[in-house]
């Protein structure tokens, strides 16, 4: 049993990293939270429903200790700049012009409210089902659908209200009025 | 036949590709007619594409020991013979509280079993089931070298280390080595008797548990008597009873308390 316990969890801890680190944006307190998620998913494996999708249920561990983290954080206002957690945030992407593209991407998906970039995030980059979403978010699927929609015309409008960097236009970013 | 009315929820299935082929050609033909929304669906296509190429490379990294979750089980497998996990959690916020305030009092109180005494008597047993039942080399420095053995032993452990003797209870030096714990080296001292029973004295600095009171351990065939003094813990281990390996601890103790 613990020996496929392993082999179920192993292969998610690298999605399960690119989440956390996606939402707290600090490299080591995003892996703390993963190692707590993993702490509990550990504890608590034998009160899985059976044959039930471990992928899902790690996902909703994790995303409710973020957010409790994020609450808490809230509460005290963060001293970290954002351009520095932003970067730091990530590892060094291919070009220059790649790491300002990610840079604008981070500081205007941390605009958006918490409810709107999870779902974003497990939708789009996680590429969780809407149904394994709705069920991570403890919410209806015609809401994820709705937050859905909102993150995304959100972000494309927080992106282009953003100057471009000098010499690249990026027109695809560019919300039509 | 009249086509089904496109969604809002077609579309977000569309940038998710999601929708089945028939579905995804019907969406593909609206936008085709309906150039504004197709560019703000192509908008949603490019950001979609940025997130995952932004957050690619964290799931690239390769995953910290801490994250081993291999290890995390094996850890949490391992016996713990001391008290129950949150009594340390406990005590160490109760440390973290009482701050200045006499938190010293607390010293002791809740050390893992990972740490301490206990965790030298299981490295003395581990070390005495490898090395006690080798015939050819129990031993990488013989007793007729025993200064170069005090000289190795003192500097791995980064303090002067005494060889006891345990002459008085028939028991001869064969020699020593320095072993690997989890919590650095240690110093392993071998001794035989008449019979050819043998004897193992493991000591090394105590990161914590730095002053402990004798205790008597066994495992599996193996007894011993664990104890530390002024950071410095010993472990002495044999096939024996523990009533008869508790005077040579004593012996042990009181040399090592009283350098000659």
């Amino acid at each position: 049993m613990t020996a496929d316990m392993v082999r179920q969890i192993e292969p998610l801890v690298p999605a399960l990293r690119r989440y956390a680190r996606a939402l707290l944006r600090d490299r080591s307190a995003a892996d703390d939270l993963v190692q707590d998620c993993l702490e509990r998913a550990i504890g608590r494996w034998h009160q899985r429903r059976e044959g039930g999708d471990a992928r899902a249920w790690l996902f909703t561990i994790l995303h409710n200790l973020a957010m409790t983290r994020l609450r808490r954080a809230s509460e005290r206002p963060s001293h970290l700049a954002l351009d520095d957690t932003a970067e730091a945030s990530l590892s060094v992407a291919a070009s220059q012009e790649d790491r300002m593209r990610y840079r604008d991407l981070l500081a205007a998906l941390q605009q958006l409210p918490d409810e709107q970039r999870t779902v974003l995030l497990l939708v789009t980059v996680e590429e969780l089902s809407y149904a394994d979403a709705a069920k991570v978010l403890d919410i209806p699927m015609g809401t994820v659908m709705s937050r859905l929609s909102r993150a995304r015309e959100r972000l494309l409008r927080l992106m282009s209200a953003e100057p471009p960097a000098a010499g690249s236009a990026r027109p695809y970013l560019r919300s039509v009025k | 036949m009249i086509p089904r009315p496109i969604t809002e929820d077609d579309l977000s299935g569309f940038v998710d590709q999601r929708l089945d082929a028939e579905r995804q050609a019907e969406v593909e033909a609206y936008l085709d007619a309906h150039p504004e929304l197709a560019q703000r669906i192509a908008g949603y296509e490019a950001q979609r594409d940025l997130l995952r190429a932004a957050f690619a490379p964290v799931a690239q990294e390769p995953i910290p020991p801490e994250l081993d979750i291999g290890r995390m089980v094996a850890e949490r497998q391992r016996p713990r013979r001391g008290l129950p996990r949150w009594t340390m959690a406990m005590a160490a916020s109760l440390l973290v509280c009482a701050g200045g305030l006499g938190g010293w009092a607390l010293r002791g109180v809740g050390l893992p079993a990972q740490e301490g005494t206990q965790a030298l008597a299981r490295e003395a047993a581990a070390s005495f089931a490898v090395f006690a039942s080798d015939r050819t080399n129990p031993v990488e420095i013989r007793a007729e070298n025993r200064s170069q053995l005090v000289a190795w032993a003192s500097r791995q452990l980064r303090r002067p280390i005494a060889i006891p003797d345990l002459a008085s209870s028939g028991y001869r030096l064969m020699g020593g080595r320095v072993v690997p714990t989890e919590h650095g080296a240690a110093a392993l001292f071998m001794y035989d008797d008449d019979r050819g029973s043998r004897l193992v004295v493991l000591a090394r600095p105590m990161q914590a548990d730095g002053d402990a009171p004798m205790a008597a351990h066994s495992q599996g065939g193996v007894n011993g008597w664990s104890w530390a003094d002024d950071g410095l813990g010993y472990s002495l281990v044999g096939a024996v009873t523990p009533e008869l390996l508790h005077p040579i601890a004593d012996d042990v103790r009181r040399q090592a308390r009283n350098p000659i």
